[in-house]
């Protein structure tokens, strides 16, 4: 069945970019992986949204690739910013709220 | 008729000029200032197009006369004002036609579209154009555009010239936007815009703090009244189930509506009034908001921002008439609020060394003026007192300004100036010829409102408002004094600060003689009719007032000679007064001998101790005294009580306490805070900042509540 093969690339997909964020010192790596998992999100309702014949999972896929951008725009200030105050980005420096 | 159903496009031109001069001014040659002046300059052509359009519908309504071309469409924007006259001479038969029993209903042009909808609820964004729009769009793009120009040259080499004058496009735009709403929700939405801009061009030079701090008073008391504002159009919407400005005031009009909902609506909209206006006594952000560059207070805490106030009342009078029966009443709460503003003001004007204050609180007596005559039911006079008000206090403000550029960006008027006359002529002209319109002087502008804002005070209502008539008077007394004073220390007797004086750029003169003129000749827009023939008397009521069903059947006082000669020479004789004690040095000393007025001195310049109440009383009390008397009352009177009843559980108290407080109930408490203690310990042991292992546990608990929900599901 072809939804089963979308589903099981979508899951893939975000199982590497779960991995990605768990594993990953660098602050862009992460910030990739998440994209990652967006588009796995994406992917599963682009596929959903064929079989059952309605755009509403096309249209979210959209809103969900604009926002991602949104989101890699501002997540990239931050880490320069960070980069620019600390001259690392090593996500496991940036803990001056731990407890 | 084209500028009139698309009005939608004049606050969009400065809508655009604020995102262009945003993104692209700092890359213009002139940092963006020739976009605004361009953008604003273009929106006051379209406004005085769409003054003259008005016109034109107002003489020939349709559909009676569609066919009549528009005689003035040709019009440069300078004269507009005079081709009203113009055009009222062709049409004059059409004029006097309608002057017998009641007007033509000349309907307000208004457009609407959906912006979104919500629970079956549509809400509308519009357009609503009728005279007052129109009045309105002339003065705001008029003085907007003179702001503009005079900034070039008063804000150069600022390190955010850009910035300023992106937000003084943005303001235009909120301020056109509140002047052509068709629904109070735009209304609402525009009204919070144009308190964002106030509130960062106050702010402008928050570097220093008292600048900040200023825009976060002017901020957080508009905020008070805001809240009345939104509280007020809930009321409305329930009562008339619309959003829209026509339908709510027909159904008011109509007395559709029940009495309560609409003075409550109103109460609370007076609120919203009171912060937004500068009314007593919530007034006092006003005269901190001159913290702000010179231009933003003539253009926003003068001449069109703080008129939002009046323009809303004027707006929704359907409601205010009704709710607060205006109409058959001697006295009422936006007239009585008007009376007291306008005294309060007129007398803190007096003690202030700062020439931008005495303008402040000028602004808010004048103001005041407006808004008792809403409260008294002369609509036209308000309207038309905001109309010449505008063009005298702008000027005014520009001309300090201009002051203060050739002291050395020194307010102070007893310290750093003084006889100016001689150093700035153009300055010195344009400064008396708007301070004797403010005094009321015939036959400049500010005499012909006052006086029909007095004369409605004495006759309408019923058997009119004798209290808000003797608080007028009174002000136009006061208002010659402090003026006379101002002009004093300003410009006559000897320079005392250092350095020459030197006379301002023309990119500041022309825009304080243009404003001048305006401060001359308004006032003969709206003259009675027994001066002048019926054709050219009243055109400021005949085209600004509506006369469709929207608006309540309101009266008109007429014009007595004795009322105008009284108050003229009301306001001569607080010019004399002022005149003898400055100019010829009478009375001096008169604080120091004289104990009632040492007291008043004292009082007004603690400005009626009105910040002392907010800042040391209301909130000290609530820490202190209502605290300390809660706890005096506690021990002096309930424990009288209760120690009779508490003396005889004692005993029995005793042995409670040792038997059962002690083992159970102290062990319970401890024992909770033990464990609470633990806990913090252990969850602490998570909160270590190492984001991975927040990362792992957020997955993992997505992970569990997803296998639960397969599991349920």
């Amino acid at each position: 069945m072809l939804l089963t093969n979308f589903l099981m690339l979508s899951s893939i997909l975000f199982c590497i970019g779960v991995y990605g964020v768990l594993a990953r010192r660098n602050a862009v790596m992460v910030l990739m992986s998440i994209e990652l998992i967006l588009n796995a999100v994406n992917i599963n309702l682009v596929a959903f949204g064929t079989i059952h014949g309605s755009i509403s999972g096309h249209v979210f896929a959209l809103f969900i690739i604009a926002v991602a951008a949104a989101e890699v725009g501002v997540g990239l200030a931050m880490v320069l910013l960070i980069y620019r105050n600390r001259s690392s980005i090593d996500l496991d420096d940036v803990d001056l709220l731990k407890g | 008729m084209f500028f009139l159903e698309n009005a939608w496009i004049i606050p969009a031109i400065p809508a655009a000029s604020f995102l262009l001069i945003l993104f692209f001014g700092k890359r213009m040659p002139r940092k963006g200032s020739e976009i605004g002046i361009a953008a604003v300059g273009l929106a006051f052509a379209f406004s005085v197009l769409a003054g003259v359009a008005w016109i034109d519908r107002v003489e020939n309504p349709p559909p009676a006369a569609h066919d009549t071309e528009q005689v003035d469409e040709h019009v440069d924007e300078d004269h507009a004002e005079e081709t009203e006259h113009a055009a009222a001479d062709v049409v004059q038969v059409a004029a006097s036609e309608e002057g017998g029993e009641g007007h033509h209903a000349v309907e307000p042009v208004t457009n609407s579209w959906t912006w979104w909808q919500s629970g079956g609820t549509e809400f509308q964004v519009g357009t609503f154009v009728d005279g007052l729009s129109v009045m309105m769009l002339f003065v705001v793009g008029l003085i907007s555009l003179l702001v503009h120009v005079y900034s070039t040259d008063y804000v150069r080499d600022d390190p955010r010239y850009t910035h300023f004058f992106a937000f003084l496009s943005l303001f235009t735009a909120s301020m056109m936007t509140l002047v052509i709403s068709e629904n109070t929700f735009q209304i609402i939405t525009a009204w919070e815009m144009v308190g964002v801009c106030s509130w960062v061009l106050i702010g402008h030079w928050w570097e220093e703090k008292p600048n900040a701090d200023a825009a976060l008073k002017a901020f957080l008391t508009n905020r008070v009244g805001d809240v009345g504002l939104v509280i007020g159009m809930i009321i409305l919407f329930f009562a008339a189930g619309s959003f829209n400005v026509v339908e709510i005031n027909t159904l008011a009009s109509e007395g559709a509506l029940s009495h309560t909902a609409l003075l409550a609506a109103s109460l609370c909209l007076m609120a919203a009034v009171m912060s937004k206006s500068g009314q007593f006594f919530l007034h006092t952000w006003l005269p901190d908001a001159m913290a702000g560059p010179t231009p933003v207070s003539a253009l926003l805490h003068s001449a069109t921002m703080v008129v939002a106030g009046i323009f809303m009342v004027a707006r929704m009078y359907g409601v205010f008439w009704e709710g607060l029966s205006i109409g058959t009443s001697s006295i009422n709460a936006l007239a009585l609020i008007g009376g007291v503003t306008t005294l309060v003001g007129a007398s803190l004007a007096f003690v202030q060394r700062d020439i931008k204050k005495v303008l402040a609180y000028s602004t808010i007596s004048q103001l005041g003026y407006m808004v008792m005559a809403l409260g008294v039911g002369a609509w036209t006079a308000a309207l038309f007192h905001l109309f010449t008000h505008a063009f005298f206090k702008a000027c005014l403000f520009l001309g300090a300004g201009s002051v203060s550029h050739a002291c050395h960006h020194s307010f102070d008027m007893v310290a750093d100036m003084g006889g100016l006359r001689k150093y700035m002529p153009h300055t010195f002209k344009t400064f008396m010829i708007a301070s004797v319109a403010l005094a009321g002087i015939p036959p400049l502008a500010g005499f012909w409102s006052k006086d029909e804002v007095l004369a409605g005070a004495q006759q309408l209502g019923d058997g009119g408002y004798p209290l808000m008539f003797v608080m007028g008077l009174l002000t136009a007394g006061l208002t010659g004094a402090y003026v006379t004073r101002m002009v004093y220390l300003t410009f006559f007797g000897e320079h005392r600060g250092h350095g020459t004086p030197h006379e301002s750029p023309k990119t500041i003169t022309t825009p304080l003689w243009i404003l001048a003129g305006f401060a001359a000749v308004a006032g003969l827009f709206n003259l009675p009719d027994a001066i002048v023939p019926d054709g050219i008397a009243y055109r400021f009521e005949h085209f600004v007032e509506p006369t469709a069903a929207y608006f309540p059947s309101i009266s008109h006082p007429s014009f007595s000679w004795g009322l105008a000669i009284v108050s003229t020479l009301i306001a001569v004789g607080g010019v004399a007064v002022s005149y003898g004690y400055w100019f010829q040095g009478r009375w001096h000393g008169i604080t120091e001998r004289n104990g009632v007025a040492r007291a008043g001195y004292r009082l007004l310049e603690n400005k009626y101790y009105l910040d002392t109440l907010y800042e040391t009383v209301i909130v000290g009390a609530i820490k202190g005294p209502i605290a300390r008397a809660s706890y005096w009352a506690n021990q002096n009177l309930f424990d009288r009580v209760v120690d009779g009843v508490g003396n005889g559980t004692v005993d029995g108290g005793r042995r409670v306490h040792k038997y059962f407080d002690r083992a159970v109930i102290d062990g319970v408490i401890n024992m909770s805070g033990r464990s609470a203690e633990g806990a913090g310990a252990a969850l602490r042991l998570i909160q270590n900042g190492r984001i991975r292992q927040y990362a792992s546990l957020m997955f993992g608990g997505a992970a569990i509540l997803a296998g639960v929900l397969i599991v349920i599901v």
